[in-house]
């Protein structure tokens, strides 16, 4: 499994695992695993209406990640957070459906889409894979303490000129950002879940945000290793392995925690 | 009197069977999604709600694969979610949420093995694509004993539990002090959430699902200010979504793509953001006109005569 | 543990019997007793993290304790859950919850029991009376969210009167609260304990708003307490063993101070200066 077309999905892998494990982080301290949920899951509505216009799938993704990220924002400042998630997620799963019955058949793509596939990575996935990656990573280590700030101790940051609605928007943006560019490997509908075993399990084992960061990158690695392997062998998807394997390794970080007490 | 309607409503819509069912079952699901879902709102849970959506999936995935009544599959598989989510057991609303995720994760993992395993030869792009984005609406005679089994029980949970459930929602220690079975309540209120959640998965597709549990609730809590009243609110605006959205979708079938017509599901959705927008408006302008009013009255006057307002509340405790 | 008298004749409201209770392994309070009569007004008194959420938290039994007994009317707790009403100090986060203060109350009435409650007008009645009682029937139909932290609290006094109970229990009421509401907050509270005979016990860091009308002061210092009179407890020789090194009680102009002298901290260390009791003279 190591040979020709599969090292473009170990690399391409790899760099979706750290990104994960990296913006993962801050999905799970700000308690935006829904938010994590929805971007993905109604981007799909994007890849749909980019087929229809005969456009790149990976645009569709990204305009509609964008679009939920900021509709999220805009509703969730006024109303309840969750409720904003809710509405943006259905409002574009909606307009998913629209762009769907225009379409005269489904493509092909669909279910590697919205569950990862191993064998749809092409060589030409791992460049744009990887600038994107780094833009991400980078950006995040741009604005790491006064994310880190604004997350923890929000009033704290207001104080010092992080307004709320302006880290919670840039906080979005590179959630969609990170959403679209790791959907090909795991799909739409599992992303999150990386995003938020991986660093949850990793609180479990410490509470310094650096060492946090790493493990919950080592572990999103580790998982997602695994589960190409998995897939590879068994043909089953990628995201079955992805989803298993997070809630697994939670559960395993759940009990040390209970026995370490 | 149908030509008199008939700018609305295209002909043949009164006489259609398959839209009695629609806006029978419409109707019966925005009732229930509207009682369950005030408190979905109040808990904060809008994640596990929608979650049992995606969820049923998985299970009625399972069940088809077995040889079971998918439909079947559909409710264990929300209900064995929601014992699983209850498991994890955060009880602080931002853990809440992780545990709905972890849960929610494995749970469409599963479903995607499940879609695989059962996949025909065409492939289960089409299975996959119908189950997440279709709208339902045509429901067999044999399920409806489950459709009402299923509202009766979701709608009975929470009309038993209120008072504790409520309490309990606002402040779990003063439930507890009380006597409450704080967990306990929560889990039973769980099981409600997942019930409806299936009901509408199963009858209107899991898009519409999401959209009627928490729009509608959302939207009546900004304007009333008493739970209960909040119900009815949210099951009439539920109601009336529903209706209108059948209406425009049977009239769709003539706008371009000519002989197709575009999903009941979107035109629902699109109605249930617009509802809940415009329930945000009389709030706004009461703000606006707070503050023309403080801005006239100069600055000093102008919080000595009300409440002092959301400041004290937000910043309470 | 210091006990200096008993409770009036007759079965104590609510009986603390050498109580100790911890988390996650550390003592937080040792060997604590007390009673309160029924109609009496008392304190409980300590620095923060001295234990006083604890013992409420105890007495409530949102926790358990390592060893002792809570009696209440004699009984001990599971049978006698709706004679303690609860006013808790962080209350409500959420600006929006739809409630009105009104139906708070009416729900302090009967929140344990199934079903839908039926409008009567006996209900209405008695929740007209609840808001009657803390002043609160002006704000009474507005969200509880939108009520200033004193109105709060005034419908939540109301919620755990509605009850009736036998024992009130009030965790830092007045911490958040101006000088003014926190006298008048005492008053209320002073007041519905003699006329409708319930114990009340409320926890502060700070005895001087309740000196007037306080009947007797449970004080904490280091997980241990000295119960009884104001005069019985609130004295140099008293509070010096509790706080296992010496302090000074002076009173000036009718409030008390507690100071700690210089350079004796002993092993409580940071604990050097002005102690609980100490008043801010408004």
């Amino acid at each position: 499994m190591f040979s020709g077309f599969m090292v473009n999905a170990w690399v391409v892998a790899s760099i979706v695992a750290v990104v994960a494990g990296v913006v993962g982080f801050f999905t799970v301290l700000r308690g935006s695993a829904f938010v994590a949920h929805a971007i993905p899951n109604g981007s799909f509505a994007g890849a749909a209406g980019a087929s229809l216009i005969g456009t790149s799938t990976l645009l569709g993704l990204g305009v509609f990640s964008l679009g939920g990220a900021i509709a999220i924002g805009l509703l969730g400042r006024r109303g309840r957070h969750d409720v904003a998630t809710a509405l943006t997620l259905a409002m574009m799963l909606g307009l998913g459906a629209l762009f769907l019955s225009f379409s005269v058949e489904y493509a092909p793509e669909v279910y590697s889409l919205l569950f990862g596939e191993v064998l749809g990575i092409g060589g030409n996935d791992v460049l744009p894979t990887a600038v994107l990656g780094g833009v991400c990573v980078a950006s995040v280590a741009a604005v790491y303490r006064p994310l880190m700030l604004s997350s923890v101790l929000p009033e704290v940051g207001e104080a010092a000129g992080l307004g709320r609605l302006r880290m919670e928007m840039l906080f979005l943006a590179l959630l969609a950002l990170a959403t679209t560019m790791t959907v090909p490997v795991v799909g739409t509908l599992l992303i999150f879940s990386l995003m938020t075993g991986a660093p949850a399990t990793a609180r479990c084992f410490t509470d310094r945000p650096p060492v946090a960061m790493a493990l919950s990158v080592a572990l999103a690695l580790v998982i997602v290793w695994a589960a190409i392997a998995a897939s590879y062998t068994t043909n089953y998807p990628v995201g079955f392995f992805v989803g298993s394997a997070s809630a697994g390794a939670y559960a395993l970080g759940r009990i040390w925690t209970a026995v370490r007490r | 009197m149908s030509h008199l309607l008939s700018p609305v409503f295209e002909t043949g819509f009164f006489e259609s069977g398959p839209v009695h069912r629609a806006l029978a079952v419409g109707s019966l699901v925005a009732l229930v999604s509207g009682v369950v879902g005030v408190f979905t709102v109040i808990r904060g849970q809008s994640f596990a709600g929608e979650a049992f959506g995606d969820l049923g999936t998985g299970g009625g995935a399972g069940a088809y694969l077995v040889g079971v009544g998918p439909l079947w599959g559909f409710v264990a598989g929300n209900v064995l979610a929601a014992g699983a989510m209850e498991m994890v057991g955060i009880q602080r609303a931002r853990g809440r949420d992780l545990a709905t995720g972890i849960v929610l994760g494995a749970g469409i993992g599963l479903a995607a093995l499940f879609l695989y395993l059962g996949s025909t030869q065409q492939g289960s792009s089409g299975a996959t694509v119908t189950i997440l984005f279709g709208s339902v609406f045509a429901i067999a005679s044999t399920t409806v004993p489950l459709i009402l089994l299923l509202s009766a029980g979701a709608l009975a949970i929470v009309l038993a539990i209120y008072r504790p459930l409520l309490l309990s929602s606002l402040n779990a220690e003063m439930a507890a002090a009380r006597g409450i079975r704080v967990r306990m309540i929560g889990a039973l209120y769980l099981l409600a959430l997942a019930l409806a959640a299936a009901l509408a998965a199963i009858t209107i597709g899991t898009i519409l699902s999401t959209a009627l549990l928490i729009g509608p609730a959302a939207g009546a809590l900004r304007l009333t200010s008493r739970p209960l009243r909040a119900m009815a609110c949210a099951a009439a605006i539920g109601i009336l979504t529903v209706w209108a959205g059948v209406v425009l979708a049977y009239d769709s079938y003539y706008w371009p793509p000519v002989g197709r017509g575009w999903p009941v599901s979107f035109f629902v959705v699109t109605l249930v953001l617009i509802a809940y927008l415009t329930s945000g408006v009389p709030d706004t302008l009461a703000r606006r006109r707070a503050g023309a009013a403080r801005g006239r009255s100069g600055s000093t006057a102008g919080t000595a005569s009300g409440r002092p307002g959301s400041a004290a509340g937000g910043t309470r405790g | 543990m210091q006990e200096h008298s008993g409770a009036a004749s007759g079965t104590p409201a609510l009986e603390v019997r050498e109580l100790c209770a911890g988390v996650a392994g550390r003592e937080i309070l040792h060997d604590v007793s007390f009673s309160i009569a029924p109609g009496q007004f008392t304190g409980l008194i300590g620095s923060n993290g001295a234990g006083k959420t604890t013992l409420l938290r105890v007495i409530l039994g949102l926790m358990g304790a390592t060893s002792g007994r809570v009696l209440f009317e004699g009984r001990e707790r599971s049978g006698a859950r709706a004679s303690v009403g609860y006013v808790p100090q962080k209350f409500l986060l959420d600006p929006d919850m739809p409630l009105r203060g009104r139906d708070l109350v009416a729900l302090g009435l009967d929140a344990t029991r199934p079903g839908l409650a039926l409008p009567s007008r006996a209900r209405r009645r008695r929740v007209a009376e609840m808001l009657e009682a803390v002043d609160a029937t002006a704000f009474a139909d507005t969200r509880i969210g939108r009520l200033s932290g004193g109105e709060q609290q005034r419908i939540l006094i109301a919620h755990a009167l509605a009850a009736r109970p036998r024992v009130l229990l009030l965790d830092e009421p007045l911490a958040n609260l101006d000088l003014r509401s926190a006298h008048e907050v005492v008053a209320l509270l002073a007041r519905i304990a003699r006329s409708e005979g319930i114990a009340v016990l409320l926890s502060a860091h700070e005895m001087n708003p309740l000196l007037p009308v306080m009947d007797r002061i449970v004080y904490l210092a280091g997980g241990r307490a000295a119960s009884g009179t104001t005069e019985e407890v609130v004295r140099a020789d008293v509070l010096s063993r509790l706080y296992g090194h010496h302090v000074d009680v002076l009173e000036v102009h009718g409030r008390v101070l507690v100071v700690a002298g210089a350079g004796e901290a002993g092993d409580l260390a940071g604990h050097q200066g002005i102690f609980p009791g100490a008043g801010i003279p408004a």
